[in-house]
């Protein structure tokens, strides 16, 4: 049995919340834990000192699950008004497991900036004002340096609304804006440190467990493999994104990028130097640094640095990663930001300035009062509405919709928007686990992504890596889940909870006013054709195929035709009705 | 998805592991499809309804697949599931559910814990979460490791090292005479000649060879791969892809990794590049005959230290008519074969300890698929010999 610690930064205070057996049952923990204690405040606006910042481990952070260390964060994002969620792998998940707490709940507004400190059950405020303006590593240099911590930077004070959350000066929130969120409750950082230990049922069978998915992992060359994520970081996904044909260049208008080549995760290797890094435990570890301690780009970063920006200069990419990480901006959604005002100003990726454009975005100068609002904002507001590469506002990610069907539907129905965690149909329509499905096809993809949101829910209410579902599958985790629990629950009881989870976020989504329209993608997927070429032809969707599979999507998924909740799917999973 | 409902009916049969019009599919979108009208139906329309699968596939296997199974249900299951020890029921399947009722309750529970089960008397069940093709390899699998595990006990029974109940001997000459048949029609040879200057000249070879492969009936479509070394690149086939459909399956991977193509690469592809850089082989050839496999995994020793590890710690210097028996994992983690495989390959080939067997070629596939038809019926016959079947 957990304890929650709900924390008022306006009185100071602090409560515990001890969930019960029924409700760990229910949602698991996670990302689905944290959507449950979300919903009575869902149709809050973001800044609203009553919306809580969620964070929120699994049960089977801090053991010896593998790759099993994460923290989730949800609340609602200024970016894109929806319900979002982010993982963040590091120390911070276990070490709040290790202080006894399975989620922290933030709600409030503090007068001034301050900061929390947990150490065990002690809970302590601080002023933070002093850390006010102060790049990232500053923000850290100034905290203890022992446990874990999280803090947002000075984006989040100017109000950029894809601001992040930096974790131990690394790891950061993915583009839905918590650092903004987190600085609307006046709070700079947490930091916490635990001295305690996650029990674990039955040590042999989780060792049984371990072995099983260690050996999968092996075999996976995604993941082990030398040219993989344990090698390249998510960055190896760059040349297989080119190499399909769907690496989006200069805001989607193309999908392959000629100078991909030099611009890949081999030539970052070459360039910087990479060391490994990564969670504890974790056999991947995914994270790369370079000679010098800083932080090769993700997948996403590299790309939108890139062929989404038109840059070419390697260095350029490594700088502006820098320049965002200090800054607290998250650079993807910066790259998405800068390609779509490139576009409908028409510049060239010649007279790009990227490093100028970021500097006017951080410090709110010239045209950074409008970039600082992301794509969707920037195209409305410059009359371009169609330019805007996004679902809900949110931009899509380096990975074509015309090169694979499947992602375009998970893109377009993901809750959070333009998004491919929820569903990451690149793992069978790209990387062909756990097994190759036909990509420029919606034949079966309804059900598919329906249950791969389902699996993934999962997952992240397990706290469990989604990169290890490249390989493993809830049939191994269900093992993982009753050696560390003593419940017993199968890989399909696993699943039922990840709906759950999904169906929750559904929910919310629609009680946040979003419809049916707004699962749908930008024109240009429609009509303009990707760049083909080695026998490789990137047409455009066809409409009526996209809008067939979204409908049985939703029927697959128990919503209404206009992908609305409905009451008998509520009760069948046991979740509260609309009210 | 009719079209892929389709093509594995279709090869279920081809691979002789079930009779024609045996096998039904059903496929779940948002509308519930069948590929055939059958009895079972309403006990399986529940089950894939309730399954978190897309789609489940049930037929009884062909003989001899049925009286192994048959013979292992009733005599070898523990505690309500079979658990074969090579390498891809270690690796994927774990093991395998024995359900004795065939009703929706029974299959489902079976089905919440693994992919595939086996319903004696009824047939074997297995399930896709996405695709009919997971259905058809796991059901390919559980006929594979099951005639592995029945071969090797029956090894063991032959020399009085373990006693299997019943009278499992009938099952065990059934089985090698269907195979005998099966490995004598094996007599074509991969016609394309090295060495090959392009990468589209290698990649017609890896369809020839590949395709050979699974038509002499020594292996399964699915398990296995195949390449080709052109200087610094090797052409190799894309993880889950079947050797008997390399068309579009085959990637150009830089040997210094200066593209991540080989991201969708075989998860041996670290052995082959391993293999490549330490010898002048220009082609590669990986399957799991069913005889290498089962050879590899008899040792009398049955005292001996490692025994229950010798995937991975086999120390004995092992041989089967002169080919070396080395252990190895799949993939790249510390046990990986990649370490083992490559100083082994000095002549013909290399068995893997209950996995698979590498052959190779210095310039085409010529070498390395008749190294491969050699070595399995040689194993095939030792084991006869060994056994007296």
């Amino acid at each position: 049995m957990g304890r929650i610690l709900k924390i008022d930064l306006q009185y100071k205070s602090t409560k515990i919340i001890e969930p019960g057996i029924e409700l760990y049952k229910k949602f698991t923990g996670g990302r689905g834990l944290a959507g449950h204690y979300l919903r009575p405040y869902c149709t809050l606006q973001w800044e609203s000192p009553e919306m809580p910042l969620l964070f929120f481990t699994g049960p089977l952070c801090g053991t010896g699950s593998p790759s099993s260390g994460l923290v989730y964060l949800v609340s609602v994002s200024p970016l894109t008004g929806c319900v979002s969620d982010c993982a963040i792998c590091g120390e911070f998940g276990p070490e709040l497991k290790r202080a006894g707490w399975d989620g922290i709940i933030i709600t409030g507004r503090s007068e001034g900036l301050c900061g929390i400190k947990i150490t065990d059950g002690e809970i302590e405020f601080s002023n933070a004002e002093n850390l006010k303006g102060n790049p990232i590593t500053t923000v850290f240099g100034s905290l203890s340096g022992k446990g874990a911590s999280a803090a947002s930077g000075p984006a989040a004070e100017q109000g950029i609304l894809y601001s992040d959350i930096v974790f131990n000066d690394s790891h950061f929130t993915g583009g839905n804006g918590f650092g903004t969120v987190m600085h609307s409750k006046g709070l700079k950082y947490i930091d916490v440190q635990g001295s305690g230990k996650t029990g674990v049922y039955d040590n042999g069978e989780l060792n049984e467990a371990r072995d099983d998915i260690l050996r999968l992992v092996s075999a996976s060359p995604a993941l082990m493999g030398a040219p993989g994520i344990s090698e390249y970081g998510t960055g190896a996904f760059l040349d297989l994104m080119q190499s399909r044909l769907m690496l989006p260049a200069d805001n989607f208008r193309k999908t392959s990028f000629p100078g991909a080549g030099k611009l890949n995760a081999y030539s970052f290797r070459q360039r910087f130097g990479s060391a490994k890094g990564g969670c504890a435990g974790c056999p991947v570890l995914c994270k790369k640094s370079s000679s010098d301690g800083r932080t090769i780009p993700e997948f996403e970063a590299m790309a939108g640095f890139t062929s989404l920006t038109g840059n070419r200069e390697i260095d350029t990419v490594m700088a502006a990663c820098v320049f965002c990480k200090e800054q607290g901006i998250d650079p993807f959604i910066a790259a998405s930001s800068i390609a779509c005002y490139t576009e409908v100003k028409r510049i060239s990726p010649e007279k790009l300035d990227l490093m100028k454009l970021l500097e006017e975005i951080a410090f709110s100068r010239g045209d950074g009062e409008l970039l600082k609002t992301g794509p969707k904002e920037i195209a409305r507001a410059l009359g371009k509405p169609e330019l805007s590469m996004t679902v809900k506002g949110l931009p899509l990610p380096p990975a074509d919709p015309r090169g694979a069907y499947g992602t375009a539907l998970g893109y377009a129905v993901s809750t959070k928007g333009g998004d491919y965690s929820h569903a990451f149909p690149l793992s069978h329509e790209i990387l062909r686990k756990p097994v190759a499905t036909e990509r420029f096809s919606f034949s079966g993809k309804g059900r598919i992504i329906k249950l791969s949101e389902d699996m993934y829910a999962a997952a992240d209410s397990l706290s469990a890596c989604r990169h290890i579902f490249l390989t493993a599958s809830l049939e191994e985790y269900s093992k993982v889940f009753r050696a560390v629990t003593g419940i017993e629950m199968s890989g399909h009881d696993l699943a039922i909870c990840g709906e759950r989870v999904c169906y929750n976020e559904k929910i919310m989504s629609h009680l946040r006013g979003f419809t049916s329209d707004d699962d749908d993608l930008s024109e240009r997927f429609f009509s303009e054709p990707g760049s083909s070429g080695n026998g490789i032809k990137i047409s455009t969707i066809n409409r009526e195929e996209f809008y067939a599979a979204r409908e049985r999507y939703y029927r697959v998924r128990g919503l209404a035709p206009d992908g609305a909740p409905l009451k008998e799917k509520c009760e069948e999973l046991g979740l509260e009705w609309i009210i | 998805m009719d079209h892929l409902t389709a093509k594995y009916l279709k090869k279920l049969v081809s691979q002789k592991i079930c009779e024609s019009n045996a096998p039904l599919f059903g496929v779940l979108d948002d509308r519930l499809y069948w590929s055939s009208e059958k009895s079972e139906i309403p006990v399986l329309e529940p089950v894939i309804k309730n399954s978190g699968a897309s789609s489940i596939l049930f037929s009884p296997p062909a003989e001899p697949y049925r009286s192994v199974i048959d013979y292992l249900c009733e005599y070898s299951s523990r505690e309500g599931v079979i658990k074969p020890d090579d390498t891809e029921t270690r690796t994927f399947l774990h093991d395998i559910p024995v359900v004795e009722e065939f009703t929706p309750e029974r299959i489902s529970d079976g089905l919440k814990r693994r992919k595939g089960i086996i319903i004696p008397g009824k047939g074997i069940l297995t399930q896709g979460s996405m695709s009919p093709e997971q259905a058809f390899v796991i059901y390919s699998s559980i006929c594979f490791s099951t005639f592995v595990k029945f071969m090797t006990d029956f090894y063991y029974h032959s020399k009085g090292l373990i006693k299997m109940n019943g009278d499992p001997e009938p099952v065990a000459v059934k089985a090698v005479r269907w195979y005998s048949e099966t490995l004598s029609s094996a007599v074509t040879l991969p016609e394309a000649r090295g060495p090959f200057s392009s990468g589209e000249d290698a990649i017609q070879a890896m369809a020839e060879a590949g395709s050979l492969t699974v038509s002499s009936g020594m292996v399964d479509s699915f398990f296995g791969n195949i390449s080709v070394r052109i200087e610094n690149t090797i052409y190799i086939s894309q993880t889950g892809s079947s050797l008997d459909e390399l068309a579009g399956c085959i990637d150009p991977c830089p040997m210094d990794n200066s593209t991540t193509n080989a991201i969708t690469a075989s998860s041996e592809f670290p052995a082959h590049r391993a293999l490549y850089s330490t010898s002048n082989r220009k082609t590669i050839l990986h399957g799991h005959p069913k005889f290498s496999v089962t050879m590899s995994m008899l040792c009398d020793d049955i005292s001996c230290v490692n025994r229950g590890r010798c995937h991975i710690k086999c120390s004995k210097a092992r041989h089967i008519k002169g080919i070396p028996v080395v252990p190895g994992e799949i993939g790249s983690g510390p046990y990986s074969l990649s370490k083992t495989m490559p100083a082994a390959m000095t002549g013909r080939g290399v068995i893997i300890w209950g996995h698979g067997l590498f052959t190779a070629g210095e310039e085409d596939f010529t070498d390395a698929y008749k190294n491969l038809l050699h070595i399995e019926k040689n194993c095939f016959n030792t084991y006869l010999d060994l056994t007296g079947c």
